[in-house]
């Protein structure tokens, strides 16, 4: 008992030394997207004004402004803009081949998925929608406070299998959700959640995260390549000649995402660490605003 | 040690390491590159995809090389590899060591006596006996002692003028018993060699050092066609060089000089070149010898006698130029066609012939001379003329010398004369009677065919008989002659032409023109010219091709000096110039004959070579080889196995081309021979120095400095100094510099000790230091600053005089310029040079004092001058020197006084001795 307290209390220090970091950076660089376009420009729920407009029969008394009135003979209603909050479900790959990094000065990919779904996460929160994790670890909520909440919950998820699938448990129906993995396992467990997230009028985004290791294949001479958690290993003896084949199959794969998400009615976005977050950012943020 | 080519090695069995080479070789083969393990998520995709060749899993060839190559470098390396070994064999017995010594050896004998030292000394390690040997010597019984006791005895050998020529009695002479034997030769083939040589391997073994310098000799010089041909030989012909023959002899006060100078070009593979000298008579005559620049040689010297002589002779016939007569008749034709091929005639009026300074005026029936001319003549007779007279009508017609004594006529003359054998008289013409003993002309075959028709008579006298060299049957004086001064009157009692006798039309006209030196012999002088005569050596010359005083040398025979002249000189008679009457012959080390050949030795001698290519250790070199390729090796074996892309990869990489650069560098100044070319840049040209302190800047200044001054100097001066040079005091040899500039810095490390002996040595040979403490601005009197301080440390080690400050009267203010005082960028403190010697005094009416010995061997001063003087390399001053205009001038006195400076190193106390200009003047005007 004593023990479990002990590890919980120092993984939670851990866990509030890095969040701030996490958070900090996050909302750094959601403070670079200048929010907008996020009202719904009709009148509706919203705290906003939107427009006064004469009182019709049936309008109930209460909701007229006398004060707009006093100062004309017509009776005036005030209307606010429709601010309706949307549930947004995020998704982090935890699994290992998240945490890869093709040269040490480059964080790993986890590290970007997390920061694009913060970050993301920050910018819908303030934008008033409610935002949660794909699973149970955290329900949609709206607040400042499900932030901490999110960044707990993304820093705790570490699975220990090789390559993670969409979790489609959790989603709210006819929410949105945003996938960040690299999408390199089975595409079957890919399509599976997606098909199942689109059942339930779930529509959204996937990030694909990978590093320019990933993407160049800089590899030559003879190589053992093992997956993150060992469970898979290939022996080349001349790995520079397998490069060519490995960049068909990976865009290959990422046809087949592109294919799976225009099926299905979702965004794919390809992402590499080793450019800027900020792109990745702005797209995903549109592709949450695209309303069709 | 185990030879291969001119590679030894020290431990040769390691090389058996070679043999594993090809096991290695399988071994390689057989085992693939390790793999690498990498953690790649990109590997789902990769599941199912082969290879497309498979057999690439081995070492490629080249990599194997390689590593095969680096392998067998460091076994190699190892095994001790050494390029050049000189193998020492340890020996046992007596060494004998023989040395040609002849004047080929003059070019590099210091270097064969180092040799000789050097094996007696080993000899002496090894506890062998020596005997050394000079083959030029006359043959003696050689004595083995103890190496130490020889080591005076070889310091004083001194190589001889003379090729070795007994070898074979050498041979004979020997001593008993096995020894071995060095010989260091000449190189050049001389007759018996192989006899000693075959004398000497019956005792013991026999090493020969042979110089691989060419041996250049200089064959006498020949008079053709109004031209001087000279020749060179050389062996071994190599490539196409030019060396410059030097002609030199006495300037007109007598003090020898260099005439004239030629260049003489040997074409690619030719053992001989020749080039042709043309100069004016005056100058060709006093030529005493040629040279070949640069060589200390007795055979690159060539003495010259009378055969390069041709004297200047000036005819002067009675007869005026316009009468047109017969040719023949004239009275200079006989002469003239005698005279012509043997020397230089000069024709016009006796006033001008004068001017001309002839060595022989003949007047040819020539009465009549105006006051004027006799007394010219009588001027030009005592500094040493020849007079030669030729009687004829208009000297018998005159009535010239027949009442008085002329003092151009050796006889009074009878009047008229006599015809004898005419029609118109009695008796035969007259014969001429042997020469008497006394008579220059003694020793000359009288012909019967030459007769005597007429003459002038000499007046009977007490002196007439000691006047006559030659006289006609009947005892009538036919030659006469009387010394006047150092010069001589001869009158001939005939006509130079065959009016009066056939005299002139004879052979032995020409040789009595010979004997009295009017003409000039032949070339060569024969066996029968020398025999009968002592030759005293007026001259001789040592191997070196220097002259040597030869007073103490007995005359030889002429049947000796004909053979030296043949075959070369030998012990007994040594090269010089060889006097015997009037006449001299000149004997050198080369005759017109003398062909260079090189001495063959028989297969199976070893022979080395003086200079021969010094030992050099291979090992470091190797290993460094084989590091390299191992670093190779690491650089492609991950390049083969894919290790190589990566930023750190890469990193490693250029870390490793950084090694291998540094190898490279390293094992480049293996064999830095730099001492050599420091030695060429110095001694280029008046190379001003300066010494480096170690503090970048102070060095740049100095040398900047020094730059201007030499722009200074090659403006107003006739010195014109190369780049300075920066010298470290440690490492360079000061000796090729008049001059060091040594600024003074706090932080300079004191110099080694042998530096210090260095300096020592060249402050007393000569050599001069201006020190500057660069501290004139702050500095006074006493020396109180850091850089005055560590002067005072710098130079307690020093040789240096008592100084005092420069007084007013020294010659550092009037070299070139006059100057009061020296002021450099500051115009501060003294400067001080070698005090004067105590005594002196100043002479009253004289500005200065007579101090004329020694230039002082330091300056010291503090007023920065190199930053005076310093110009950057747009020749812009770069240091501001005072305020304005009078800072302008202060720059000016401070070039002016480095100017002073190097005029007084270069000249020494030239300038002082000009106080004694009027006192010379005066004695010369007495």
């Amino acid at each position: 008992m004593t023990l479990t307290d002990a590890s919980l209390r120092s993984r939670a220090e851990a866990l509030g030394q890095s969040l701030p970091a996490l958070l900090a950076s996050a909302e750094h660089l959601a403070s670079t997207v200048m929010l907008g376009e996020h009202g719904r420009r009709r009148a509706g729920m919203g705290d906003e004004f939107w427009q006064y407009r004469p009182a019709h029969a049936g309008d109930p008394a209460r909701l007229i402004d006398w004060r707009r009135s006093a100062r004309s003979d017509a009776h005036f209603v005030r209307e606010r803009e429709w601010q309706a909050a949307q549930s947004v479900s995020l998704w982090v790959d935890p699994s290992k081949s998240m945490g890869f990094t093709g040269d040490r000065s480059r964080a790993p990919k986890a590290d970007r998925a997390r920061l694009l779904a913060l970050a993301l996460a920050v910018l819908l929160l303030r934008g008033g929608e409610r935002v949660g994790l794909a699973g149970d670890a955290a329900p949609p909520r709206s607040g400042r406070a499900q932030l901490l909440r999110l960044s707990n919950a993304l820093e705790s998820a570490d699975a220990a299998s090789d390559y993670g699938y969409p979790d489609a448990r959790g989603l709210v129906s006819h929410g949105r959700a945003v996938f960040l993995s690299d999408f390199l396992g089975d595409i079957a467990g890919v399509e599976d959640g997606l098909s199942r997230a689109a059942d339930q009028g779930v529509r959204g985004a996937l990030i694909q995260i990978l590093d320019p290791a990933e993407e160049e294949f800089p590899f030559d001479g003879r190589t053992i390549f093992q997956s993150m958690g060992g469970s898979l290993s290939h022996e080349t003896l001349r790995a520079g000649d397998l490069r060519a084949r490995y960049l068909a199959r990976l865009a290959e794969r990422k046809d087949r995402l592109q294919a799976l998400a225009r099926a299905t009615g979702w965004h794919c976005h390809c992402h590499h660490t080793g450019a800027g977050a900020l792109p990745a950012l702005l797209w995903a943020y549109s592709a949450l605003e695209d309303r069709r | 040690m185990w030879m291969l080519g001119p590679l030894g090695f020290v431990q040769p069995w390691l090389l058996l390491g070679l043999i594993g080479l090809p096991v290695l070789w399988l071994l390689l083969r057989a085992v693939p590159p390790a793999p690498i393990r990498r953690l790649f998520p990109g590997v789902a995709l990769l599941l199912g995809l082969t290879d497309e060749r498979p057999e690439t899993d081995k070492t490629p060839w080249w990599l194997l090389l390689l590593r095969m190559l680096a392998v067998a470098g460091v076994i190699m390396a190892f095994a001790g590899p050494v390029l050049n070994p000189q193998i020492r064999e340890p020996g046992t017995g007596p060494l004998l060591i023989l040395l040609d010594g002849s004047w080929a050896d003059a070019r590099d004998w210091p270097s064969r006596i180092d040799r000789a030292t050097a094996l007696a000394r080993d000899a002496s390690r090894a506890g062998r006996q020596v005997a050394v040997l000079r083959l030029t010597d006359t043959p003696k019984l050689a004595q083995f002692e103890p190496a130490e006791a020889l080591a005076g005895q070889l310091a004083l050998l001194a190589p001889q003028a003379w090729s070795p020529g007994e070898y074979a009695l050498w041979a004979s002479t020997l001593p008993e018993g096995g020894f071995d034997s060095y010989w260091l030769s000449d190189g050049l083939q001389h007759p018996g060699r192989n006899d000693l040589l075959a004398a000497l391997q019956a005792r013991g073994a026999v090493t020969v050092f042979q110089s691989p310098r060419p041996v250049l000799a200089l064959p006498p010089a020949r008079f053709e066609d109004g031209q001087i041909k000279l020749s060179a030989l050389r062996l071994p012909a190599g490539d196409g060089v030019s060396i410059e023959i030097s002609a030199r002899g006495p300037d007109p006060s007598g003090i020898e000089r260099e005439l004239a100078r030629l260049a003489v070009d040997f074409a690619i593979g030719a053992d001989k070149a020749e080039a042709d000298l043309a100069l004016p008579p005056e100058l060709r005559n006093r030529i005493t010898r040629f040279e070949i620049v640069g060589i200390r040689s007795a055979g690159a010297v060539s003495l010259t006698d009378d055969s390069l002589k041709r004297r200047k002779i000036a005819l002067i016939s009675g007869v005026a130029k316009d009468q047109e007569a017969l040719q023949l008749l004239s009275p200079t034709h006989y002469l003239r066609q005698a005279l012509a091929p043997v020397a230089d005639l000069v024709d016009g009026a006796l006033d001008d012939v004068l001017l001309a300074n002839p060595d022989v005026i003949v007047l040819a029936d020539v009465a009549r001379l105006t006051p004027d001319e006799t007394e010219g003549l009588l001027g030009w007779l005592e500094k040493g003329g020849l007079l030669l007279r030729f009687a004829g009508p208009r000297l018998a017609a005159s009535d010239i010398d027949r009442a008085t004594d002329d003092p151009l006529m050796p006889v009074r003359l009878r009047q008229g004369g006599r015809s004898i054998g005419g029609a118109m008289s009695w008796g035969e013409p007259k014969v001429l009677a042997a020469f008497p003993e006394d008579s220059p002309f003694h020793g000359l075959a009288v012909p019967d065919e030459v007769t005597v028709f007429a003459q002038v008579l000499a007046e009977p006298g007490p002196d007439l008989a000691a006047r006559t060299i030659a006289a006609l049957a009947d005892g009538t004086p036919l030659v006469t002659r009387k010394d006047v001064g150092q010069g001589q009157v001869v009158l001939v009692h005939v006509t130079a032409n065959a009016e009066w006798s056939n005299l002139p039309l004879s052979g032995l006209f020409v040789q009595m023109l010979e004997r009295l030196s009017v003409s000039t012999r032949p070339a060569a002088p024969t066996a029968d010219d020398l025999e009968g005569q002592i030759w005293v050596p007026e001259g001789m010359l040592d191997a070196y091709g220097q002259p040597k005083d030869a007073s103490d040398v007995a005359g030889v025979e002429g049947a000796d000096l004909a053979d030296g002249l043949k075959n070369g000189p030998a012990p007994k008679l040594p090269p010089g110039l060889y006097a015997g009457g009037d006449r001299r012959v000149a004997l050198n080390v080369i005759n017109a004959q003398t062909v260079l050949a090189p001495a063959v030795w028989p297969a199976g001698i070893v022979i080395e070579g003086i200079e021969a290519a010094r030992e050099q250790a291979l090992k470091g070199a190797v290993l460094g080889g084989a590091m390299v390729l191992l670093l190779l090796d690491i650089l492609a074996s991950l390049w083969v196995s894919g290790r190589l892309s990566g930023a750190g990869a890469r990193r490693g990489a250029a870390s490793i081309g950084l090694a291998l650069a540094c190898l490279a560098t390293t094992t480049g100044d293996l064999q830095a021979d730099a001492a050599d070319d420091f030695a060429l840049t110095a001694t280029s040209g008046v190379v001003l120095g300066h010494v480096v302190t170690g503090q970048a800047q102070v060095d740049d200044i100095a040398h900047a400095g020094l730059i201007g001054l030499g722009e200074r100097l090659y403006e107003r001066t006739a010195v014109e100094p190369e780049a300075p040079i920066a010298i470290n005091l440690e490492t360079d040899d000061l000796a090729f510099f008049p001059f060091l500039y040594w600024p003074i810095t706090p932080s300079q490390p004191l110099p080694s000790a042998a530096a210090y002996a260095k300096l020592n040595r060249y402050l007393r040979t000569g050599g001069m230091i201006l020190f500057d403490t660069r501290d004139g601005d702050i500095a006074g009197f006493g020396g109180s600053t850091p850089e005055a301080r560590h002067l005072q440390t710098l130079a307690a080690a020093l040789d240096i005089p008592p100084l005092e400050p420069v007084p007013k009267d020294h010659v550092l203010g009037r070299t070139f310029y006059l100057l009061q005082d020296y002021p450099g960028r500051f115009a501060g403190p003294p400067v001080w040079v070698e005090a004067s010697p105590p005594d002196s005094e100043t002479v009253k009416g004289m500005p200065f004092r007579n101090l004329n010995d020694g230039v002082t061997p330091v300056v010291v001063g503090g007023n920065d001058w190199a930053a005076a003087w310093a110009v950057d390399r747009r020749g812009v001053a770069m240091f501001p020197v005072g305020r304005g205009f009078a800072g302008e001038r202060q720059r000016e006195l401070a070039s002016r006084f480095g100017i002073n400076l190097i005029m007084y190193v270069l000249t020494g106390n030239y300038k002082s001795d000009q106080v004694h200009v009027p006192a010379l003047l005066e004695r010369l005007g007495q």
